[in-house]
């Protein structure tokens, strides 16, 4: 037993069965991305960045129940509404204060109408703390950008909701 | 006007050999750097320019916009020498480096002591840096590596005596052609192995980085450097590596000689064997410090001068009765 170790520290045999198996590794294929060009998948509960959706037809989806504001347990949205000309209920104002928001997606889950959701971007850092502030406006073109990935994100999960 | 035409030649001389060397080191931890991820299945740097080779100039201009720190208790005229002095001694050590017959800027017949003696002096900025930081990480990395780099350097002598032994002169080159029928790594194979673990001993690489262990010692002397300081000592530390491959390259591997004298090989010109060579050696530091943990500061010491030196010691006594004996000594 010790003849066999002397033998396996004098000719380095740990060592070198380490390179060989350093060297194998060399050509493995990589575990790691590319990150800023290639995205690891992302599941479609991911909650990401909010986004207000519309009907096809162009029409708000949000009815201004509230119901999102009165779950945020940040109380990060606030809204104001107001009865537009056609007799709808609309809102007038819809405000995330994205520094307060958790991202816990019970908004997106009390929504009767699916008009507020979570979508799949999680790259819009800001260099301002201003622009964290999102307004109506911005939601709905966050919605309008990103419909087609949210619209099948909502079909895929329908089934488990 | 003579005079001044003899300094600029001698300048562009020196110039032409400097800049291939310093791009050398960039492309070297750029080559670092890719190995080691490549071993951990990661992708290692491979943004900036093609497969990522410009990342040490990337790395270099951030280091050139970064704040020079001195710190206030500090010895402030020792502390911007030294990394000074540890750049420059890397970079001297080249001017005996033989590229190919003729092809070297200072022929001199002790070039193998001048390296030596460069490379011992390479320790100086080291223990400057760390003693003028006046700060205990710095301090204590400092003595590791200044006893570190001595008792390696005692080994390293001595295996190269070997090589004098059959060579029987100092000039590098000359060590070079002495290889042309038997590269020395076949008759000092255990010789070039007790090298390869010294040298990495003496460039403070894995698994003998003990002076920078950053788990122990945050970055050991390079901890108060910052900028373009910290980059000096990080180029020199590379060129270092680059040097003792080229010695290793140079003194066991048949430096600028083909592996076969036969027609597709011996058309290569010698500098690019040189490289090749250099290149193959860099590969393994490379490897060895994916593979391999760090050793413990009392193993460092054992290993040093309970093994090594006895056995090299033994070898040149070897080496010496058996050249002696069959009477192949070489005549001066």
């Amino acid at each position: 037993m010790k003849i066999t170790r002397f033998f396996k520290t004098v000719f380095m045999v740990d060592f070198v069965t380490g390179l060989f198996i350093g060297l194998k590794e060399i050509f493995k294929s990589k575990k790691t991305i590319n990150y800023p060009f290639e995205k690891g998948k992302i599941s479609p509960r991911y909650r990401g960045e909010h986004a207000l959706r519309r009907y096809p037809n162009g029409e708000e989806r949000c009815i201004a129940c509230k119901l999102c504001e009165a779950v945020c347990p940040a109380q990060a949205i606030t809204i104001e509404s107001a009865e537009r000309s056609d007799g709808s209920r609309k809102t007038t104002r819809y405000d995330i204060d994205m520094m307060k928001c958790i991202y816990c997606g019970l908004c997106e889950e009390s929504c009767p109408v699916d008009a507020i959701v979570q979508g799949p971007n999680f790259e819009f850092s800001t260099e301002t703390r201003e622009e964290l502030y999102y307004t109506k406006e911005k939601l709905l073109d966050n919605g309008d950008r990103w419909e087609n990935i949210l619209a099948a994100n909502i079909k895929s999960d329908n089934p488990y909701r | 006007m003579d005079q001044l035409n003899l300094i600029f030649n001698e300048v562009y001389k020196i110039l032409f050999l400097l800049i291939p060397v310093l791009v050398s080191v960039a492309m070297i931890v750029w080559l670092d750097r890719r190995v080691w991820a490549f071993v951990q299945k990661r992708q290692g740097p491979n943004v900036v320019g093609p497969f990522g080779l410009l990342q040490s100039l990337a790395d270099a201009l951030k280091y050139i916009f970064k704040e020079i720190i001195i710190p206030a208790s500090s010895n402030k005229i020792i502390f911007i020498l030294a990394p000074i002095i540890t750049m420059t001694l890397a970079l001297i050590a080249w001017a005996v480096i033989p590229f190919g017959e003729d092809q070297v800027l200072a022929n001199i017949n002790v070039g193998i002591l001048y390296i030596f003696a460069v490379s011992s002096l390479g320790v100086y900025g080291i223990i400057m840096g760390g003693w003028a930081s006046n700060s205990k990480y710095p301090f204590l990395g400092a003595i590791r590596s200044a006893a570190q780099m001595v008792s390696y350097e005692v080994s390293i002598g001595i295996i190269i005596i070997n090589v004098l032994l059959c060579v029987g002169s100092l000039n590098l080159s000359d060590i070079v052609m002495a290889q042309q029928n038997m590269w020395f790594i076949i008759p000092l194979f255990p010789m070039f192995v007790i090298f390869f673990i010294s040298s990495l001993a003496e460039t403070n690489r894995p698994p003998f980085d003990l002076p920078e262990a950053e788990a122990e010692l945050v970055a050991g002397y390079q901890t108060e450097y910052s900028g373009m300081m910290y980059a000096m000592f990080w180029l020199g530390e590379y060129a270092n590596i680059l040097l003792m491959c080229a010695l290793g390259s140079i003194l066991f591997l048949g430096g600028w000689l083909s592996p076969i004298d036969l027609y597709p090989f011996n058309i290569i010109p010698g500098v690019f064997w040189l490289i090749f060579k250099i290149l193959f050696l860099f590969i393994l530091f490379a490897l060895v410090k994916a593979v391999v943990p760090r050793y413990r500061y009392d193993q460092l010491m054992r290993l040093g001068w309970k093994l090594f030196l006895p056995f090299s010691l033994s070898y040149v006594i070897l080496t010496a009765s058996y050249l002696f004996y069959f009477n192949l000594l070489p005549t001066i």
